[in-house]
């Protein structure tokens, strides 16, 4: 992989061959049948999980790359399938899929479907009857499945699990006080081992029969049962729950969840489409717009403010290496660069713990003891992070720039100093302009990076210092991506799939509307040049 | 790529040319002149370098630190002592040996899907003319302008249905990162490469072709040989894209022992935050080697690159 360029020049034609190769064959059709072998075995676990939309798709793909490896036509599309397979599965489907969800209430109480909701809503509500007499039980397992095997107080012995009401039993072994401690068939826990799986046991409810309303056996010790007795009715005729204590009607009013009249919900809800909700909701509702555009122009700050200070220092530093006074000029290109080769994350990393405003570097030994809050001020922490992007952001600047400055014609600065021009003038009317056609793309590009640079405002602040005039978990340095992470993934308030893909979506557009802007800049600056 | 690269950010970078275009051109120079400017030039010059070196300087000295807390690190190098590098191993509840493991696998074959997938697409645009060839070059600069952590929320949220099905590929699972992360593979990168093969003159294909070679042997003993730099480059900006990606690890890999560097050792640092700073500043060393190194061997193609795709 390492050959040198001089390979390039010696590529003799001895090692060209002559014949089509067998071996080329096997190979491709090996390669082929490993393929197809993957996805019969796709297609089976698919169809075993009943996703067949998402099995007819493999297949219509399977049969269109054999198609093309098959055929002796289609030669492009033998090198572009492998690399657009990827893109289109995890790009472009993805892309489409965070818009679709962007149109749902998916998150935290939105998760499954509306019978799974249903069904926990009434196990949750399950509360011990007081008038409850004691079950003597026992907990018994087969192939990993739990369940109980109940002596009630008539003695008669019966077996259930979660998914199984209780069904009376023969045959079990009793012991001498009367109750049954054994089946066949069955396992019976002992006592270490039902304390190792005391959560699963304790959260066990196993109904009596198969109207749930009658109420289900649940333990807390693994040898006494009670019953308990749902506190929500369902009514699936008229699709309501009402609270048998205190007579509240709760119904599906098409917003994904139970609601009482007086707009109360009861969680968990399930999951819908929501139309233009998170969009409007983005804009409307008080407690996210705040934020989100005060998040939406702090983002433009940052992504300009980086691209213009790194440009800035980049090309000034490119001048200034470029000066023949200046001493040991190899050895300074190779510091300054350095930043560059340090793994940004990493970099960010090691600046959060010089910026700790207690026992950061700079407080403690530059500032001699000075408590000044770096990162949890929120104005100084929007200038702290623009000054550690500075650092990590100018050498690839000034490597641009160094190219590009020695690729200008030595004619063109030559010919100004003839015609009298100064240093400055040279540069501000030769090689400034010239320098900008071809920097401009990569400016713009800095540009739509920063724009979503996640990394250096996470592991720098969070985001933080968290706004608390807010609910919304959200913080002065935090910039669209490190939003949509937090209403996502943040651990403060729930998740917010749906909320998250609609700020996604907003950055979609923005960057849609830049890069519509800038190739068209770029392109009148072409113009210029020509 | 999955992550913006910060190597060659660029979407509107034009067909590279040859590495040579990086390549100082032979000038007069201008006789030394000392005087106070020039002091003051190279005073500057030294008070930048300072501030480059400064911050990694700083962690070198703190992961030599034996007393492990932010505020003891501040002394610099007053005393050197490897012990951080032992316990950095010794950690239960930070193995952060698996995690370098683990970012290295990761990376590397990250990397080499890149290369391979690139380089193929590469090879269609650059010596087959076929209808939408031009529509295909123009939609990978776009796709390019929406980085993959832009869907982070669709991508975790698949990951999840289709670990239902394939447990091998789900939540948690290396395979489904590297899937992920290959997603981007056609970008940038298949860019770049596409414009070194552009300077790979096609007679030597033609020649090769009249002798009996097929197209697939042309590709794999002919053209790739003679492009190694170029793909030395794009797997080393993938490398480093992917091993320090932390947006989508972050959100996939919830395991400690599954986690990469970039998860882990943020978690430690905002977990611990300042009292095993030096055991910190060790894992950022060890880390950091392994890329810094590989940087500066590429380092003259890297420049090249970076600078014969932006010059015209």
């Amino acid at each position: 992989m390492t050959t040198p360029l001089a390979a390039r020049e010696g590529a003799p034609a001895e090692r060209v061959p002559r014949v089509r190769s067998l071996r080329g064959l096997l190979l491709k059709m090996a390669l082929l049948g490993m393929l197809d072998a993957l996805v019969l075995y796709a297609l089976l676990a698919l169809a075993a999980h009943e996703q067949w939309w998402l099995a007819g798709v493999t297949a219509v793909s399977a049969v269109a790359v054999n198609g093309v490896y098959l055929s002796r036509r289609a030669l492009p599309a033998k090198y572009l399938v492998p690399g657009t397979a990827f893109l289109v599965a995890f790009q472009l489907f993805v892309i489409l899929y965070s818009g679709y969800i962007a149109f749902t209430n998916y998150g935290d109480g939105h998760v499954g479907t509306k019978d799974d909701a249903v069904a926990v809503l009434i196990s949750k509500s399950l509360e011990r009857l007081p008038e409850s007499p004691a079950y003597d039980m026992v907990v018994v397992e087969r192939d990993g499945d739990l369940a109980f095997l109940v002596t009630d107080p008539d003695g008669r012995v019966s077996l259930g699990a979660e998914e199984l009401p209780l069904e009376p039993v023969t045959g079990a072994q009793i012991d001498d006080d009367g109750v049954a401690v054994g089946l066949e068939g069955y396992r019976t826990l002992s006592f270490p081992e039902m304390i190792a799986d005391q959560r699963r046991i304790g959260t066990m409810s196993v109904p009596v029969s198969d109207n749930l309303e009658d109420g289900a056996l649940r333990t807390q010790d693994g040898s006494l049962a009670y019953l308990y007795a749902a506190t929500l009715d369902y009514d699936p005729t008229a699709d309501t729950f009402t609270d048998l204590e205190t007579g509240t009607v709760y119904a599906d009013r098409g917003t994904g969840a139970f609601v009482a009249d007086d707009g109360l919900e009861i969680t968990p809800g399930w999951k819908i489409t929501v139309g233009f909700d998170n969009f409007t909701r983005a804009f409307t509702e008080d407690s996210i717009r705040g934020p989100l555009l005060g998040v939406i122009g702090w983002t433009f700050v940052f992504a300009g403010v980086s691209v213009a200070s790194t440009f800035f220092v980049g090309v000034l530093l490119a001048l200034l290496l470029d000066d023949p006074s200046i001493r040991m000029r190899r050895t300074l290109r190779v510091l300054v660069i350095l930043p560059y080769a340090f793994p940004p994350f990493l970099s960010a990393l090691v600046w959060s713990g010089l910026l700790n405003p207690e026992f950061g570097f700079i407080n403690q030994t530059l500032l001699g003891g000075a408590e000044v809050p770096w990162l949890t001020d929120p104005l100084l922490a929007k200038v702290s992070i623009l000054a550690v992007n500075l650092w990590l952001g100018y050498p690839y600047m000034f490597l641009v720039a160094t190219g590009a400055l020695q690729s200008i014609p030595r004619d063109y600065v030559e010919a100004a100093e003839m015609d009298g021009a100064g240093p400055a003038t040279t540069f501000l009317r030769i090689r400034l302009p010239l320098l900008m056609v071809t920097m401009a793309p990569l400016v713009i590009s800095s540009f739509a990076f920063n724009f979503n640079n996640f990394n250096l405002i996470y592991m720098l602040t969070e985001g933080g210092p968290q706004d608390i005039s807010t609910e919304m978990n959200v913080g002065a340095t935090d910039i669209l991506i490190t939003l949509v992470y937090k209403v996502a993934f943040g651990e403060g308030s729930g998740r917010d799939y749906g909320l998250a893909s609609a700020f996604s979506i907003i950055i979609f557009i923005l960057i849609s509307a830049i890069a519509a802007y800038s190739f068209r800049r770029t392109r009148a600056l072409e113009d210029v040049h020509r | 790529m999955s992550t913006p690269t910060r190597l060659v950010a660029s979407s509107t970078v034009p067909p590279p040319r040859p590495l040579a275009a990086g390549q100082p051109t032979p000038r007069r120079r201008t006789p030394r002149r000392n005087g106070r400017g020039a002091i003051v030039k190279n005073l500057v010059a030294l008070a930048v370098a300072v501030v480059a070196v400064f911050p990694i300087l700083y962690v070198i000295s703190a992961s030599l630190h034996p007393h492990g807390t932010l505020v003891g690190s501040n002394s610099l190098f007053s005393q050197v002592d490897l012990a951080n590098y032992i316990r950095l191993f010794n950690s239960p509840t930070q193995p952060y040996g698996a995690w370098f493991v683990n970012s290295l696998y990761i990376g590397i074959v990250s990397s080499a899907g890149t290369v391979l997938l690139g380089a193929l697409a590469a090879y269609a645009f650059s010596r087959m003319r076929f209808t939408g060839r031009r529509v295909g070059l123009v939609s990978i600069l776009l796709v390019q302008m929406f980085p993959q952590l832009l869907g982070v929320v669709a991508i975790f949220l698949m990951l999840m249905t289709l670990g239902d099905v394939f447990p091998a590929i789900g939540l948690d699972t290396h395979a489904g990162l590297i899937l992920i992360y290959l997603g981007g593979a056609m970008g940038v990168n298949t860019y770049l490469i596409y414009g070194f093969f552009n300077t790979v003159p096609a007679s030597i294909d033609e020649a090769a072709k009249l002798d009996g070679a097929s197209h697939a042997r042309i590709f794999f003993t002919i053209i790739l040989p003679l492009s190694a730099p170029i793909l030395a480059v794009v797997a080393l900006l993938s490398f480093i894209g992917t091993s320090s990606e932390f947006v989508i690890a972050s959100v996939v890999l919830t395991d400690p022992p599954k986690q990469t560097l970039a998860v882990g050792l943020f978690q430690f640092v905002s977990q611990e935050t300042s009292a095993n700073w030096s055991v910190f500043a060790a894992g950022a060393v060890l880390a950091a080697v392994p890329v810094v190194a590989l940087f500066f061997a590429l380092q003259k193609y890297i420049v090249g690159g970076l600078t014969a795709g932006a010059v015209k």
